[in-house]
């Protein structure tokens, strides 16, 4: 049994839901993301968010599936202030759906000024409303530094660390999360982030405390079973079940159930 | 949660896959100095290409003897500056900023 806490199913067909429902899945979470191309304008971003809060759930539940989601404007849209304001002003209306855990996932995409403006809207949003933080890592040579510039964010609106989850953490920066105070989580990428070797090594060098993985699953190169991949290298490798369930279920249960909204059956 | 497997089990369980990297690796710059040769530029001991050097920056680092490898060769790729870009030029990531 466990939690893929990030995947973009909206992206995934029908026959993944099956798939990983055969692997153990019990429920996800899916933060909003960018959808391969520039939404024109903020009505696509309210069919969307109906998309994440209506059609999505049913589709899950068809396989057992609890499914939840975190709302926002993703940063590789955040360069035009604009229109990121006029998603963001809609945002509240969908807030109190009840498999909406908070906002996400916010951070920075290239570390311009425009996504740090439009970041920082979103942790004011959310401060307002004491929700959850999911946030995205910038890709590659942008990480590190857009690693520290959302940290440093976010702290300074007092918002606290053990309310956020970092995603996509990789060596160089899981120690920089933990040691702030923040959750971190690894994504399980077959060549852009953590592979499941990888992200064992990291459990082995920097421990399983606030600590989670996810296969972040969407339109690309990408593996909706990342998860259990990762348990069985766990596994492999001889660590017991106590840990393997640890980061797998109980440490995404731990942190998602702060929303009030987190169900698994 | 320290790693439950001997030197010997780490090998027998993960060296072929890592041999066929190293490979993977070595046909890479081979293909690569090939097509340098057909146009006439320079190859990969060379080049000005800010990935392959990066690459190849790595992979002196990977036989240096010290520890934390993994993080050292992120490090060496990564963008050091604090300060915001004025504008996102791209959505994307080339995997590595120009070596001094």
């Amino acid at each position: 049994m466990y939690i893929d806490p990030h995947i973009h199913m909206v992206s995934r067909t029908t026959d993944d839901y099956q798939r990983m429902a055969l692997a153990g899945c019990v429920a996800i979470t899916e933060p909003a993301f960018w959808a391969g191309y520039d939404r024109s304008c903020a009505q696509g971003f309210m069919d969307y968010f109906r998309q994440l809060t209506e059609t999505e759930p049913k589709r899950a539940a068809q396989f057992g599936i609890q499914h939840h989601t975190w709302l926002c404007i993703n940063p590789k849209e955040s360069e035009d202030i604009g229109l990121a304001r006029e998603v963001l002003a809609e945002i509240p209306s969908f807030l109190d759906r009840p498999n909406v855990l908070g906002i996400g996932e916010i951070g920075l995409n290239k570390n311009s000024r425009n996504e740090l403006v439009v970041l920082e809207e979103h942790i004011a949003l959310a401060k307002s409303r004491d929700l959850l933080i999911l946030v995205h890592t910038p890709h590659l040579e942008d990480k590190m530094k857009g690693t520290r510039m959302i940290m440093d964010a976010i702290k300074d609106h007092g918002v606290d660390p053990g309310r956020v989850l970092i995603d996509h953490v990789e060596e160089h920066t899981v120690r920089l999360v933990l040691d702030r105070g923040f959750w971190a989580g690894m994504t399980l990428y077959p060549d852009t982030k953590c592979t499941p070797q990888r992200a064992t090594d990291i459990f082995e060098m920097h421990g399983t405390d606030r600590m989670w993985i996810n296969s972040a699953a969407d339109w690309g190169i990408s593996d909706p079973l990342a998860v259990p991949k990762c348990r069985d290298e766990m596994r492999r490798r001889g660590h017991l079940d106590a840990i393997i369930r640890k980061v797998s279920f109980d440490n995404p249960q731990k942190f998602l159930s702060q929303s009030g909204r987190f169900r698994v059956q | 949660m320290a790693t439950s497997l001997t030197t010997n089990k780490i090998v027998d369980q993960y060296f072929l896959e890592h041999r066929a990297k190293v490979l993977d690796i070595a046909a890479f710059l081979d293909r690569f100095d090939r097509a340098a040769a057909s146009e006439g530029v320079a190859g990969s001991a060379t080049t000005t290409d800010v990935r392959v050097r990066a690459l190849c920056a790595a992979l002196d680092l990977l036989r240096d003897g010290q520890s934390d490898r993994a993080r050292r060769a992120l490090e060496l790729w990564s963008d050091h500056s604090v300060e915001p870009v004025a504008k996102a030029g791209m959505k994307g990531a080339i995997g590595a900023v120009p070596l001094p």
